[in-house]
């Protein structure tokens, strides 16, 4: 009997293949199935698209957002969300910059100091979330307001030029042929993923977001995982800052608005479930660039901005129903 | 010529993917009675419930309500025939009011309004209807999970079902409350209304029922009318086998003092508790619902936090403010609700049975040792019977026994030296219950504590040394196993004599 339950549901997955190979294929992959179809279209729209110089301008674009969304997974996985990250890139944005500029700091000093504000300041809302218990919905808007508000503080609200060689040369450097930004995107996402797959401390996440009183029953330590992945956010947050300002030449404060709601689109887009429990690392990137072909063929065409947010939001629809394909009956 | 059948399922088949959950079966209920429904987990007694409730669509047969055949096309068309379905499962909105609960879906007037004064005095004749007293503006999610279930059953019957499904209706309730229950049964079927009775529990199926049918894998075997069969003649309808006995034989255990609790206070509900625990002894705690055994559980395990109250380990006193603390001592704790509590349903077996000892199963720097994990899981699957086809299957794909043998094996492979356990046959089948009291006695063969806390009469006598019992939070006595009947722990469960 009960081997009949167990026959029945996993029967009801594997033994049906013939029907439902369709449905399981798509809602397995949708997330780079749409990749692959944003590929295809903007290739036969504009023969530009595949060219060296642009593919290497998309990623270096995306490079910002995809390490915020990286952040944004873990905060999403473990059922939380971070709204701070376009103000924490902000205020990271104009540290760094006034911490070179102004600070007369050497890059490495200015970078690392940065990022242990960022993670630093993550932990302390963080704190609020897991010791707290207050609704991360809250706590971060908080954050949002308050690291906006620093970053025009700190930079007495016009934007701090900097000039640094090291600076510059993450944002404009090439290793290899390819360019630094590349890498330090790929680094980034590459522990992600081996910390997901393989560690206590991704399974973690993971099994929390799934059912945090099972795992607190269990004798786990809750309150410090649901704390660090806002201490993470943040530190990717300063990373993504730092990049910002590497790009732009400047510490700006008003960089990064609404770049919460572009990591939480990526995340979704990549299947990450919104109320916990799931998310990939790889999905959340090919959804942080298919976001970023969007605004990259639009430039291609030269067609204005404002299309751009309808399409955007349309991907999301279709990308989450694609998802919920099947998987709903299966519940 | 009369038809005399309310309801009348008929040649019924229904299969999932490549399986069938049901082969054929046929199903009557006459006007007026209390029909039981019984089999094993996985026997198809809920798909056909489902099926009637609107839930599934039967790939074939004929379903008859009243002589008439009917499509039940959905949930709402079932309702109209006048089908209500309690659920094991309850379906309540805990931020709503008992009234809105019950009058969930037909509160407003034909402008959407609704009437508030009305709906609460309404609600709380339904309650008194069936026997409780508890007021109709509570929030149900500030309701125990029994009172939670009279919510349902008096939702059910403001919308005037005249067949009622239940489902495992007492599986939340104490013998008190299943009496009253039982009472508003037997109303209702002087009122004509046929009950269709879903249950584990034979003792009460033979106390209720007229006719009982036994389901076996998706068959129907047998119906028989109650007075007419003997619980042995059911069992081995159900199972295939006759089972010497439900308890597997328990030697006598004399050990040392492995856990002592003094003066444990927490709220109303933990009042001055101090009981002591051998090594390889099964204490039991037995109670009503709601005389604080869970609570105690609880402030034992961490889980929630004690006001104040010593207890000792092996002699040294030790401090428990929370799960980890009493994981790291070796406490263990099977929580009453295992879908909720006791495992992450969207994880394989192999992660929660690790859970609460993954650092066992790393290397260096947190990385996990997948192969010693797996491996430790094919033991432990294979130690407790686990039946599934991997240890990477996911538990929501095993039945109720099975997921509580998880749960189970969470603890045995964090080598506990207590285990507490709250119900931990609840919602399981008899093959399945059999396996887990033979590793409770496996356990306290090892010299480790056990604490069970049952509401099952049976189950308190068949496998406890000592059993205490609890009413309104403080221990009313204690009965030592030649001492244990039916009726002393009723008795002190609940006297009002005070100690």
């Amino acid at each position: 009997m009960d081997n009949k339950d167990v026959r029945g549901a996993t029967a009801y997955v594997l033994k049906g293949r013939e029907q439902i190979n369709i449905k399981k294929f798509v809602l397995k992959y949708n997330t780079v199935i749409i990749f692959f179809v944003m590929v295809v279209i903007s290739n036969i729209v504009s023969s530009a698209f595949l060219s060296k110089t642009n593919v290497f301008n998309l990623l270096r674009q995306v490079s910002g957002l995809g390490i915020i969304s990286l952040g944004m997974m873990l905060v999403i996985i473990t059922g939380g969300i971070d709204l701070s990250v376009g103000s924490m890139m902000a205020f990271t944005s104009v540290l760094s910059a006034h911490l070179i500029a102004k600070n007369s700091m050497d890059f490495y000093t200015a970078a690392i100091f940065t990022i242990v504000t960022g993670f630093f300041t993550g932990t302390v809302f963080g704190y609020l979330v897991a010791y707290r218990k207050m609704a991360p919905f809250v706590a971060t808007l908080a954050q949002m307001t308050i690291t906006r508000g620093f970053a025009f503080i700190l930079s007495k609200g016009t934007p701090i030029m900097v000039e640094n060689a090291m600076l510059a040369s993450i944002a404009d450097g090439y290793l290899l042929g390819i360019p630094v930004l590349v890498y330090i995107m790929a680094f980034i996402f590459v522990i992600v993923c081996l910390v997901q797959k393989y560690t206590v401390f991704g399974r973690m996440l993971i099994a929390i977001g799934s059912n945090e009183e099972v795992v607190r029953l269990s004798g786990i330590k809750v309150g410090i995982y649901k704390l660090l992945v806002y201490s993470i956010s943040g530190a990717f947050c300063a990373i993504a800052g730092i990049i910002s300002t590497s790009r732009t030449g400047v510490g700006s404060p008003v960089v990064g608005s609404g770049y919460e709601l572009d990591a939480i689109a990526a995340v979704v887009i990549g299947g990450a479930s919104i109320t916990g429990g799931k998310g990939s690392a790889f999905n959340s990137i090919i959804g942080v660039l298919v976001l970023g072909m969007i605004g990259n063929i639009m430039n291609l065409l030269n067609i204005a901005a404002y299309p751009q947010q309808v399409i955007k939001g349309i991907i999301i629809i279709l990308a989450v129903l694609s998802q919920g394909v099947g998987s709903a009956k299966n519940s | 010529m009369a038809d005399t059948y309310k309801v009348e399922m008929i040649r019924i088949k229904k299969s999932f993917g490549g399986v069938e959950a049901l082969k054929s079966v046929d199903f009557k209920v006459k006007r007026g009675e209390v029909h039981a429904l019984v089999g094993e987990n996985g026997a198809g007694k809920s798909t056909l419930m489902k099926i009637l409730s609107g839930v599934y669509q039967k790939d074939s047969g004929t379903v008859r309500i009243n002589g008439k055949e009917v499509e039940i096309t959905d949930p709402h068309k079932s309702r109209e025939l006048g089908i209500g379905i309690i659920y094991q499962e309850l379906v309540l909105a805990p931020h709503l009011t008992v009234a809105e609960n019950i009058f969930i879906g037909d509160m407003g007037d034909k402008w959407g309004l609704i009437n508030y004064k009305n709906l609460y005095r309404k609600a709380d004749e339904l309650i008194k209807e069936i026997g409780f007293d508890f007021s109709s503006k509570t929030l149900v999610g500030e309701l125990s999970v029994a009172y939670q279930q009279v919510v349902e059953i008096a939702k059910a019957l403001s919308r005037e079902a005249d067949i009622l499904v239940l489902d495992e209706p007492t599986a939340v309730l104490a013998p008190k409350e299943v009496e009253k229950l039982f009472d508003i049964l037997v109303n209702l079927k002087k009122r004509g209304v046929s009950i269709i009775y879903i249950s584990h529990r034979l003792e009460e199926v033979f106390k209720i029922s007229d006719t009982i049918t036994v389901l076996k894998d998706g068959c129907s075997i047998n119906t028989y009318s109650t007075q007419n069969v003997t619980k042995d003649l059911i069992i081995r309808d159900m199972i295939g086998r006759k089972l010497e006995g439900l308890f597997p034989g328990r030697p006598r255990s004399e050990g040392e003092e492995l856990l002592r609790v003094e003066n444990l206070c927490m709220g109303r509900k933990v009042r001055n508790v101090s009981f002591s625990l051998k090594a390889g002894e099964v204490l039991g705690i037995a109670g009503l619902v709601g005389s604080g055994r869970t609570e105690l559980a609880r402030a034992l395990f961490g889980a929630d936090r004690k006001e104040s109250g010593r207890i000792y380990l092996q002699g040294k006193e030790i401090n428990i403010s929370s799960p980890e603390d009493a994981v790291r001592y070796g406490i263990g704790f099977v929580p009453e609700s295992r879908k909720e509590q006791g495992i992450i349903l969207g994880l394989p077996i192999s992660q929660n049975i690790t859970l609460p000892k993954i650092k066992e199963v790393v290397y260096a720097l947190g990385i996990i040792n997948m192969k010693k994990e797996k491996d430790n899981s094919y033991r432990l699957m294979n130690d407790l019977n686990i039946k599934a086809d991997s240890p990477e299957t996911h538990v929501m794909a095993l039945s109720g026994g099975n997921q509580q043998k998880v749960v189970l094996a969470k603890w045995f492979n964090a080598d506990c030296k207590v285990m507490i356990l709250d119900e931990p046959t609840r919602g399981v089948d008899v093959g399945a219950k059999y396996e887990i009291y033979t590793l409770i006695n496996e356990l306290s063969k090892k010299g480790i504590g056990v604490i069970m806390i049952s509401s099952e009469m049976a189950e308190i006598i068949g496998m406890c040394d000592r059993t205490i019992v609890m009413r309104d939070g403080r221990i009313q006595g204690e009965l030592g196993r030649d001492e244990l009947s039916e009726e002393k722990i009723m008795t002190l469960a609940i006297s009002s004599i005070k100690n």
